[in-house]
């Protein structure tokens, strides 16, 4: 009776302020990104003008001539297939071993396998470095993939621990119950259940590897890669337009693996959710 | 073939550890050996120090180079600087986050979740490097801000803000305030994410006992749901915090020529050729985590990841 | 008759906790069997056990004459209804089913032919295409179910299979299990904690208590006759006069339960006189509750003894009679419907 018409659903809704703050947040984290592309475009070369003065899809045809861009995205692409590949056994090898036992120094384990992301990046960096000019080992594309793979495994790893963990222990059983042995139910059950966490995993990995700056520096010696090319525009900008198109395409490549991998994750925990 | 997978089968069901061991060396050796092994010897070396004449590492045990480390007073400020915008950028985004994190975890439909999930994780996962670079766009002298306002005729007040000392500077992206921007803006996902985890695990019938029991929105607000999204808060503050301490790159794209943790660490092995220093500089970071992580652990941060 | 399954002396622990102890038990073949207990009693265990997802410390399981302990459970000739059904999320309906035919590599048109013909004994003809996400509770029950027959196991052992149904289902489902179980004249282990369910749908029952089988008998005897205060107070409601209050109240030198529907109530000392006293124990009981059950009431009684005694009042006749609390009566049953028991 005291209460005003209404006022019982507006305690289950969101204040003014509230949605005020979650979208200005949102923005402020979409806007730079927005405008990458619009910089992509700009007729300016000389600055960074806001407004651009004028619009034109040149830059994008210089881009395709430059066959130096071409040798470093190609250099990027195959680091980060062959990184993911390795992060994805890795990855999906301890999940397997670690998602359910627990034993003495496990917890010891699962901190060892977060640390390379963990840690800043300089510092894995530089260890793998010192290491690698220790052992005599001269710097290759091998050298930034054993860097990448070791950082990548933890993103394969979490992926699938959170299925394994999601999954009933008695499927397992129960294939072996059926009359399966131990390959025909990992084959049968295991992997198929797993295949989308591990894809998941992958994507994510394969984002990390293809835009990662720091412990490439590191790792690299004399080879560029895509995103090493970057960072040297950023500190001294030649070619501003081009920077700007690069941007824009590293920003779409790693676009699509990572909308696929949030939209599984999210898919599943949500329809588990509303299964229990 | 069939005879011996069945037995091999039977042999692995009954003897879980076998299975469990070979799932787990591969990974373990990588780790252990390769990364772990890199990580001692490059740290190790802060014991170690450099030879003043020579210039040559002396592999001797000695604590010179933490001493050394901890005397000066360059190094100290570069500590002290370091700390301190750590903790801005990780109070700065607690701020920005809270609200979309309480807005996703509490007042959408599964579906709107869904995108707004994907819109964190796009900027979480996306190109570092490219969206520190789209803040060297945005302030630059000639760039989105300053224009912005430009047009609202309020330039006095930007240029008075650049005119403070300490966090000014000649220009936005020569100043802190332009570091603790960008900083902010690239560790915000993972501030929003751990403080979602924590608040989706709010029972709604918490929230409508505490209205029940006749809090109204705003003590609901304060004496329920923020005490239990602290732990992820917290979570998510390791991640800012510990990001901040140890990076090199925005310091060095869009700050002053004042040195941080990061770019210490990067000189010192590169230029210099002072890698006992510079792993004395990384032990820094490291343990301040260590000190964080223990005392966040105490207070059931781990729970929210 | 044949022996389905005997177990031997099985022993297993977990750690420091005792989940079987010397667990004896021979099940003939064709026999509805359960296995009722509280949980944590050990009878998913003691299932495990003979599914061989479980190798025990101690004992010997045997099927059908042949020894089994240590062959693994895709050797056995035994399948198991889970408890949370465990359907593989990413086959459908038709996949789920044909499983087992398929990783024993059987080819051609029988194949497709068991199929069919299981999926129409559950009534799940025409979903066979759906995934178990699509499905409802009792439908992957009975995909569960079809996909451990197809391969016309030995043994069927059923894990709490009804524990996640709600009760009008699962009245149904236990019919339709017994008449599966008539029509493939497969012996069937049944693991419950619902004593209702066990005694409804077995032909034996044994009662687990600790990690030990307390009882095995049949289901009237193991109600009518249970062997001591555990199996007593599991099954069905019955009340307990420890060696004490039976001593103190009856001058009966040991424990004794009686079932409330034995229990016969009385409002005064005269109207006593159409029994026999000799054939009866009378006490004195004041009433603590009073519930209506539908077709009965039940009445909670404490006795002089401080002892609790439940009784049924049939409400023939006169559907509004009610007992008031505190209200004070006699109560009395026949001495040959008490059951002594063994503490």
């Amino acid at each position: 009776m005291l209460f005003k018409k209404g006022s019982i659903n507006k305690l289950n809704q969101a204040g003014l302020g509230l949605r005020f703050g979650a979208i200005a947040g949102l923005l402020f984290l979409h806007i730079p990104l927005l405008l990458i592309i619009l910089y992509a475009f700009t007729t300016e070369d000389k600055s960074y003008q806001f407004p651009p003065p004028g619009y034109t899809l040149k830059w994008f045809e210089v881009v395709l001539n430059r066959q130096d861009i071409w040798n470093a995205v190609g250099l990027s692409m195959r680091i980060a297939i062959i990184s993911t590949f390795v992060a994805i056994i890795l990855g999906t090898l301890a999940a397997g071993a670690l998602y359910k036992k627990s034993f003495f120094g496990k917890s010891s384990i699962t901190i060892l396998i977060i640390l390379p992301i963990a840690l800043p990046g300089i510092i894995t960096g530089i260890s793998l470095r010192s290491t690698f000019g220790v052992m005599g080992i001269p710097f290759s594309t091998w050298t930034i993939i054993i860097g990448h793979a070791t950082f990548c495994m933890v993103v394969v790893y979490n992926n699938v621990v959170a299925r394994l963990r999601r999954t009933s222990p008695n499927l397992i059983q129960a294939s072996m119950d059926l009359g399966a042995n131990n390959l025909q139910t990992f084959f049968y059950v295991i992997l198929p259940n797993m295949g989308t966490a591990i894809l998941a995993g992958g994507m994510l990995a394969f984002a990390l590897s293809f835009d990662e700056v720091i412990v490439t520096t590191f790792t690299a010696g004399q080879q560029t890669t895509l995103p090493i090319w970057m960072f040297s525009e950023l500190i001294r900008p030649r070619q501003r337009p081009i920077t700007n198109v690069v941007a824009v395409f590293i920003m779409f490549i790693t676009f699509i693996p990572i909308v696929f991998a949030s939209y599984m994750a999210s898919k599943t925990s949500e329809s588990e959710g509303s299964t229990k | 073939m069939n005879n011996f997978l069945d037995s091999f089968s039977n042999f692995a069901f009954r003897n879980k550890n076998f299975i469990f061991l070979s799932f787990l060396i591969i990974p373990l050796l990588w780790l252990g050996v390769v990364y772990l092994g890199s990580l001692l010897i490059f740290l190790g070396h802060s014991f170690f120090h450099l030879d003043g004449f020579t210039g040559q590492i002396v592999y001797e045990f000695s604590f010179k180079t933490l001493l050394e480390l901890f005397s000066s007073p360059a190094n100290i400020d570069i500590l002290i600087r370091t700390v301190v915008l750590a903790a801005c950028v990780t109070i700065g985004s607690a701020i920005i986050g809270f609200p979309i994190a309480y807005y996703m975890a509490k007042f959408t439909s599964p579906k709107v979740k869904i995108f707004l999930f994907i819109a964190i994780m796009l900027p979480l996962w996306s190109s570092y490097l490219v969206r520190v670079y789209s803040w060297k766009l945005i302030l630059a002298k000639e760039g989105i801000i300053n224009w912005f306002f430009e047009k609202l005729n309020l330039e006095w007040l930007l240029d008075s803000i650049l005119s403070t000392p300490v966090i000014g500077g000649p220009s936005l992206s020569i100043s802190y305030i332009g570091m603790f921007l960008v900083f902010t803006y690239i560790w915000l996902p993972f501030m929003i994410l751990p403080i979602q985890a924590s608040l989706e695990r709010v029972p709604n019938s918490l929230i409508n006992a505490s209205h029940d029991l006749g809090a109204n929105k705003r003590q609901t607000f304060y004496k329920v749901i923020l005490p239990l999204a602290l732990p992820g808060v917290i979570a998510g503050s390791i991640f800012t915090f510990s990001l901040t301490l140890g990076d090199y790159i925005i310091p060095y794209i869009i700050g002053t020529s004042k040195f941080f943790i990061g770019q210490a660490v990067y000189t010192h092995q590169g230029t210099a050729g002072n890698i006992p220093l510079a792993a004395a500089f990384s032990l820094v970071p490291i343990l301040v985590m260590v000190i964080y992580i223990y005392c966040a652990k105490r207070m059931g941060a781990f729970d929210a990841l | 008759m044949l022996k389905a399954l005997n177990l031997e002396n099985i022993n297993k622990s977990y750690g420091s906790i005792q989940a079987l102890r010397d667990i004896n038990l021979t099940i003939s073949d064709g026999e509805f069997f359960s296995l009722l207990g509280p949980s944590g009693s050990g009878k998913t265990t003691c299932l495990k056990v003979i599914a061989g997802f479980e190798a025990p410390d101690e004992g010997s399981v045997v099927i059908f004459d042949q020894e089994v302990t240590n062959i693994p459970p895709f050797k056995r000739q035994v399948n198991t209804v889970f408890q949370d059904y465990a359907l593989f999320p990413h086959m459908n309906v038709r996949q789920n089913v044909g499983y087992s035919l398929k990783v024993q590599k059987l080819k051609g048109p029988s194949i497709e032919k068991s199929i069919d013909e299981i999926l129409e004994i559950v009534n799940l003809t025409g979903y066979d295409f759906r995934k178990p996400s699509e499905l409802s509770g009792g439908q992957r029950q009975r995909v569960a179910l079809a996909r451990a027959l197809v391969n016309k196991p030995k043994i069927l052992l059923l894990d709490e299979p009804l524990g996640a149904l709600d009760l009008k289902l699962r009245e149904k489902m236990q019919i339709e299990l017994k008449n599966i179980q008539r029509q493939f004249k497969i012996t069937f282990i049944y693991v419950t904690h619902d004593q209702q369910e066990a005694l409804s749908m077995s032909d034996r029952i044994a009662v687990f208590n600790d990690g030990k089988i307390e009882q095995v008998d049949t289901p009237a005897n193991i109600y009518s006759k249970p062997i001591n205060s555990f199996v007593a107070d599991f099954i069905g409601t019955t009340s307990i006069f420890d060696k004490v209050s039976a001593m103190n109240l009856f001058n009966l030198d040991s424990a004794f339960s009686v079932r409330p529907e034995n229990v016969l109530i009385f409002d005064k000392e005269k109207d006593l006189i159409g029994i026999n006293k000799n054939e009866y124990f009378i006490a004195n009981g004041t009433v603590i509750d009073c519930q209506f059950q539908g077709s009965h009431l039940k009445i909670t009684f404490s006795t002089d003894a401080n002892s609790k005694l439940s009784a049924f009042k049939s409400l023939e006749g006169n559907i509004n009679q009610i007992y008031d609390v505190n209200s004070k009566h006699l109560i009395a049953w026949k001495r040959s419907d008490i059951t002594i028991l063994n503490e």
